[in-house]
């Protein structure tokens, strides 16, 4: 059995992060979950939210990611989703000015609830990482 | 002679700018082509995991799901093809619409009607053309697709496909894809396969029916992990083809520019050939015509001695 997770975090058009990883956090839509080797084999909806991915070496990896899927399989994590953006990548000010603007439109738009969630997921990203 | 020597210099002329302009595209469609091949093969582990789950929830639990019943009496058809926005491709377009006639004409002997969905201006013109009523038409950036048309035609086509599932409703029973597979840069292939109802390729040893299913935990539950799942691997499985069909469509283009580029060098060598001919036999002339009255002169002066 390898010593740790074999993690992918895959975006529709590209690979974001893989490697190895000691632990791996994503929020489901039945909650957060944290995944340690050696665990079940599991297939969950993730919802609009942050995942975070301990490496075996190098400092914690953060990303926000617009809902999709994790799988674990004999120590393989895979983290699949539409949308995915490292903390990196994200543009804090962005995020807060749609996030107003999506809280304007509470109530009129049928999106704007995702939108909301999107934007939080986005800043709670960068918080986390700093 | 001098007015087809004048012809000729503007048909080289023309020929030459043509060239140009055939060069350039060659170029960039040899530049667009290791991106578009960049994109697809991004593209890849997305598919490729999500093509892992999917046989993972397809072998290890027993739920059926809408996307994956096989209706009982299938009798119309959706058919999506995905072709190029531009032309200037050589045959890529015409070899995409020959494949999907062949499918509507195949459909169509088994008595399913069918219902044409488009991608590609291409592809449009041709079936409005021929007064072929489209159902929906997406086009603009064939050569570069982005995610979210994928997207969108994937919504529209599973709607379509759930709208079939009632009885007397106005909805597809079965739903195809035609588009180009991208094999290297001299062959792309045209393709046809049947996007709905899915056919999972199971990837995993499929267990025994008496076997106990390995406690594999879906939450909230297999139906509800299927029910987003499966329409997300359909949008993965059309944003690869667009995504392969973009590479094959500057694929070709860049070929048939390439072999534009040929012709056009091979005209411009005619027609310098028969310029400098045409040039040549006015000088001849010329000369002729000079020494002609020069000897005439000079018989009409060795007469009047």
């Amino acid at each position: 059995m390898a010593e740790n997770l074999q993690v992918e975090l895959v975006a529709a058009d590209r690979v974001v992060w893989s490697g190895e990883a000691t632990m791996v956090i994503a929020r489901t839509v039945d909650g957060d979950v944290g995944v340690l080797r050696g665990h079940a084999p599991m297939l969950s909806v993730l919802t609009d939210a942050v995942v975070e991915i301990n490496p075996a070496e190098g400092p914690v990896v953060v990303a926000q990611a617009d809902g999709g899927f994790i799988s674990v399989a004999n120590d393989r994590v895979s983290i699949l989703s539409a949308h995915v953006l490292l903390a990196e990548e994200i543009n804090v000010d962005e995020a807060r000015v749609e996030l107003e603007k999506a809280q304007g439109m509470l109530g009129v738009d049928d999106e704007a609830e995702q939108r909301i969630r999107r934007a939080e997921a986005r800043i709670r990203a960068v918080e986390k990482a700093h | 002679m001098a007015v087809s020597l004048r012809e000729y210099r503007a048909r080289i002329k023309s020929t030459e700018s043509m060239k140009k302009i055939t060069r350039a595209m060659e170029l960039i469609a040899a530049s667009r082509i290791i991106k578009a091949q960049q994109r697809a093969n991004a593209a890849a582990p997305y598919a490729r995991e999500l093509t892992r789950a999917v046989s993972a929830v397809a072998t290890y639990s027993n739920v059926d799901h809408a996307l994956t019943t096989e209706p009982a009496s299938p009798d119309r058809a959706a058919v999506l093809v995905i072709a190029s926005d531009r032309g200037l491709a050589g045959a890529y377009a015409a070899n995409v619409l020959r494949e999907a006639e062949g499918l509507v004409a195949k459909l169509q002997a088994e008595g399913k009607s069918v219902d044409l969905y488009v991608s590609g201006r291409k592809a449009e013109a041709y079936f409005k053309f021929r007064n072929r009523p489209v159902v929906k038409t997406w086009t603009g950036g064939s050569d570069q697709p982005t995610f979210e048309v994928a997207q969108e035609i994937g919504s529209t086509l599973i709607d379509a496909f759930l709208a079939g599932q009632e009885l007397g409703a106005e909805g597809v029973h079965e739903v195809h894809l035609v588009s180009t597979r991208f094999l290297s840069m001299l062959r792309q292939e045209p393709q046809a396969v049947r996007l709905l109802p899915l056919e999972v390729v199971e990837g995993e040893a499929k267990p025994e029916p008496g076997d106990v299913l390995p406690l594999y935990e879906f939450e909230p539950s297999p139906e509800q992990v299927l029910d987003s799942l499966l329409p997300q691997y359909v949008v993965s499985r059309i944003w690869f083809s667009m995504l392969q069909a973009a590479a094959s469509e500057l694929a070709a283009r860049q070929k048939a520019m390439k072999s534009a580029t040929d012709n056009a060098q091979e005209l411009i060598k005619k027609y310098t050939r028969i310029a400098n001919q045409a040039r040549q036999a006015g000088i001849t002339q010329e000369i002729s015509e000079i020494v002609g009255g020069v000897n005439a002169l000079a018989d009409a002066t060795a007469a009047n001695d």
